[in-house]
């Protein structure tokens, strides 16, 4: 069968067999060594790119403390439902039971989904229930996973709404202290180098490169139960007098701290529906009034540290109305001869005017301008407003004249509540703080001891017997303050049936301790004066407050020894 | 040794096919995220195979012989009877169920065609004349149409290239070799144009530059190159190779099985791979070279030559130098009847091995 030439043959056929062989070897071992050697580092970047991610997990946010360690804001975790949209689509079988949990219509997730069709992620539901989250987990609908998120709760809900603010499902603060110290409260989100699979789930983390850094708790100056009590008396006022709003701010006297800021109407920043942009302005610094009568003690103290004047002297205020140019400035009534005390007693108009005619205008410019009219209060709140106070060059002398009375001037409540801690602390004014600080604070002094003695002396007789101020009387607590009664300016020109009812005071007026400014804005029933709309808020609070914080009456009997009902007092 | 040699059975191809069985097992378990099913599924096939292989290693080769034309016949009317239950359901159209199981009448076509070719050629004195080689052709080239017509173009070359070996072998002289060499590269245009579908020849395109279509048709091919390569010299280790567990390797247990196993061996896991199959290979040829009679001898080189075509196929397919072709890496790729023909065929070897006269001239 076989012969010599057929073996020889054959015998090449198996060196070319062998060759193809070794060849077809060689060729794929020299690939191999390529692609695992030569190009191995390329490839395993480019593997790596494909798997290796950044995911970044959250931290909690810093707490919002009051100063007493109450809680004003804190989150809570909750879980967010997510979606890898490519996977859902063709899940489509199993939205049904998903739309069903999450309150989902089926038609917008089928847009949602076509929306976001080539992205990795997409919300579904943010900030759901534990127990709806594990429902949802239950389902294991393909590309459907939860991310940890955290929820702000507000305790205080509407008492400390405006001065609080919220944040925003991000987590990032929106409004008030919580956008004032977002940085602080803020959480730093942790890093982490993950494994994800195709899907983009999480399917092991291999190293962490850095860890959360949850946000700083934050102790502001605020004290929950003075909040609480200026928010209950104001609303209880709004509601009463129809007013259409209503601020009060709380100072300590000696740190400038405020211990309350409230604004009427008022908004729960827990319910988000609720949340609508009008309601959200903090009036108390983002709005500015014009002060009225409240401005005369500043007026009367420029007068006294001119010299000219004494508590003493006497200013003829008859017959109750007075001409400037043009322009004709009244009282209430004739209040005939008047000391400077007599003025502030009785809130004369024309008495304002004729001190104010009797000094420099840079005399009453600088003084106004030192107890912090047209400058930040250092509150650092959002949307702080300056006010506008006019630089007496441009003042012609009716404008002097009203100055002396508060108008032709815009401040904000808040600033008139620093303005008095400048009379209730020997003549040396404090910044406005929102912090609870160590009480280490550097003040400035814009009036001579003397002078600030006396205007607290004159606003402490305006709230006894005979003043305009009576109903602001505090049992057992001596008080200095003023009423301030002011027309509203209405497009231009002030209007004769709109009012902002005020009152700013200082209590015990012997050791002061707290500055309070009440506002009601536009009452239109149960009367307008500021003696007897915002006059019985300041007790209310003030009364409440000095029993909270534990001070030592310094007057263990009335100013009065009759104490007549509110409402029988006429004030202006 | 003397049972081994009295159940008719060839220890070094033995050994070789179970460590590679071992192998199998091992990167199934790890492709398939370490869930049991696809291990037990192929060791349930391996024993089939297995025992397939000892079935037919019992068979004296002068039977297998008579039987090659009954086989080619079987297994040529079975592909028509699939090309017609096919052309009712439009879609690709490879399997034939037979109610208790399914199957591919192009499996037996694996075996079919170079046991016709080589009992056509072993009919006369080799080596054979330019009329014979043309029937030759003809019995290769019948079968590969329809079965290229299913489509499964794949499988269609393979069984061409078992065929050509029979030929090759045979003894086809030089100038034969090198015109039927000219007629397949003037065939290359006419199989682009006609035989094959759009998605293989966007394969064949991917092949020169994946990135083209880096999430179409180059994704299989640039995933598989990433796996490979991330491997580097020693491996990522058993069970941590990240493409195919994250998902990003397709058909990560079955035609891409090589890349996991490259991504978690390295190439000292690709050297020993190699060289057990080189082994399995070389004793193919060695029983070849000992075969006492034609037919067995041309049976024996083309089986052998036709494995290591599967196994350069794939590994040339996953590791980017061939087009995707959808050819699995023989014993370890997880497949069904595959599996079966392949054991079947080295039941063969070890026949023709075991059943020499011993007595050599």
């Amino acid at each position: 069968m076989s012969n010599r030439a057929q073996t020889k043959t054959s015998s090449f056929r198996h060196w070319t067999v062998l060759l193809l062989v070794v060849s077809g070897l060689g060729l794929l071992v020299v690939r191999a060594v390529y692609l695992q050697v030569l190009s191995s580092e390329y490839l395993q970047a480019q593997g790596n790119a494909r798997h290796l991610r950044v995911a970044e997990y959250n931290a909690v946010r810093g707490m919002i403390l009051d100063r007493n360690g109450v809680p004003l804001a804190i989150s809570t975790p909750v879980d967010s439902v997510w979606a890898h949209p490519p996977t859902l689509m063709q899940a489509g079988g199993r939205w049904g039971q998903l739309t069903a949990l999450l309150d989902l219509d089926r038609r917008d997730l089928s847009d949602m989904l076509a929306r976001h069709a080539a992205r990795e992620f997409m919300y579904l539901k943010r900030h759901v229930t534990p127990e709806i989250a594990k429902r949802v987990m239950a389902l294991q609908v393909p590309g459907v996973a939860l991310q940890r998120e955290y929820r702000r709760y507000y305790p205080a809900g509407a008492v400390a709404g405006h001065i609080i603010g919220f944040t925003n499902i991000d987590d990032q603060g929106q409004e008030g202290l919580e956008l004032a110290y977002d940085e602080r409260l803020r959480a730093i989100p942790g890093k982490k180098r993950v494994l994800k699979d195709r899907l983009g789930n999480i399917v092991e983390s291999v190293e962490s490169l850095s860890l959360p850094i949850p946000g700083k708790d934050l102790v502001v100056s605020l004290d929950r139960r003075i909040q609480y009590l200026a928010y209950r008396e104001l609303k209880r006022a709004v509601a009463a007098h129809k007013a259409r709003a209503a601020w009060a701010i709380v100072l300590d006297v000696r740190t400038g701290e405020v211990l309350a800021m409230v604004n009427e109407p008022g908004f729960n920043p827990n319910n988000r529906a609720d949340l609508r942009s009008a309601l959200f302005r903090n009036r108390a610094v983002t709005d500015v009034i014009e002060p009225g009568s409240t401005l005369k003690p500043f007026t009367i103290a420029a007068a006294l540290e001119s010299g000219k004047y004494t508590p003493d002297s006497l200013i003829d205020t008859a017959p109750g109305v007075i001409r400037i140019g043009r322009k004709t400035i009244k009282d209430v009534r004739n209040h005939g001869r008047l000391s400077v005390a007599g003025v502030i007693k009785k809130s004369s108009n024309v008495g304002a005017t004729k001190i104010a005619l009797g000094i420099s205008k840079n005399r009453l410019w600088n003084l106004l301008r030192g107890v912090g009219f047209g400058e930040t209060t250092g509150s650092g709140l959002p949307g702080e407003s300056v006010g506008i106070i006019n630089p007496p060059e441009r003042w012609a002398a009716i404008d002097r004249a009203t100055l002396s009375f508060g108008y032709g001037i815009s401040i904000t409540p808040l600033q008139l509540a620093r303005a008095y801690t400048a009379i209730a602390n020997d003549g040396v004014l404090v910044p406005v703080s929102l912090l609870h600080g160590d009480g280490g604070v550097q003040g400035e002094r814009v009036m001579a001891k003397a002078t600030a003695l006396q205007v607290r002396r004159m606003l402490e007789m305006s709230v006894s017997g005979g003043g305009t101020g009576t109903a602001a009387q505090v049992n057992h607590y001596s008080v200095a303050g003023k009423t301030g009664t002011v027309h509203k300016l209405i497009n231009g020109s002030y209007a004769q049936d709109n009012y902002v009812s005020l009152f700013a005071g200082v209590a015990p007026a012997s050791r002061p301790r707290l500055v309070m400014v009440v506002a009601v804005d536009d009452p239109k029933r149960g009367g307008y004066f500021g003696g007897q709309i915002a006059a019985p808020i300041f007790s209310k609070v003030m009364a409440g407050a000095m029993r909270l914080l534990n001070i030592s009456p310094d007057a263990p009997q009335p100013q009065q020894p009759t104490i007549v009902k509110a409402s029988e007092r006429r004030a202006t | 040794m003397i049972s081994l040699q009295h159940w008719h059975i060839d220890k070094p191809l033995l050994i070789g096919l179970i460590l590679l069985s071992c192998i199998s097992l091992l990167v199934l378990y790890s492709a398939s995220l370490q869930a049991a099913a696809i291990p037990l599924g192929q060791l349930a096939r391996l024993a089939i195979g297995f025992g397939v292989m000892l079935a037919v290693a019992q068979i004296r080769p002068e039977h297998l012989k008579r039987w090659s034309p009954y086989i080619f016949a079987i297994g040529l009317l079975l592909l028509l009877v699939v090309l017609a239950v096919g052309a009712d359901t439009k879609g690709a159209q490879r399997w034939l169920n037979l109610g208790l199981f399914k199957f591919q009448p192009s499996e037996i076509m694996k075996l079919g065609v170079p046991m016709m070719t080589a009992w056509y050629l072993a009919r006369q004195n080799l080596p054979p004349r330019s009329l014979q080689i043309g029937g030759a052709i003809l019995i290769v080239l019948i079968p590969s149409y329809l079965i290229a017509l299913q489509p499964d173009l794949g499988t269609a070359l393979l069984i061409t290239g078992s065929g050509v070996f029979v030929i090759f072998l045979a003894g086809m002289n030089w100038f034969t070799v090198i015109g039927l060499l000219a007629l397949a590269g003037t065939a290359v245009p006419l199989v682009w144009t006609y035989l094959m579908h759009e998605y293989q020849r966007q394969r064949v395109l991917m092949l020169f530059d994946p990135t083209l279509d880096p999430l179409g048709a180059g994704y299989h091919t640039i995933q598989s190159m990433i796996a490979v390569g991330s491997g580097g010299f020693f491996g990522k280790g058993w069970l941590n190779g990240s493409q195919a567990r994250l998902d990003f390797l397709p058909e990560s247990s079955t035609d891409f099985i090589f890349a996991v196993f490259a991504e978690e061996f390295g190439l000292i896991g690709i050297v020993v791979l190699f060289s057990l199959y080189v082994f399995v290979v070389l004793r193919g040829l060695f029983i070849a070279f000992y075969a006492q009679e034609t037919y067995a001898r041309l049976l024996a080189g083309s089986l052998t030559l036709t494995f290591f075509l599967y196994f350069f196929v794939n590994i040339g397919m996953v590791t980017g130098i061939l087009p995707v072709v959808g050819v699995p890496l023989p014993i370890i790729s997880y497949g069904g009847s595959s599996i079966v023909t392949l054991m079947a065929a080295f039941g063969i070897l070890m026949s023709i091995h075991t059943h020499r006269r011993i007595a050599q001239a």
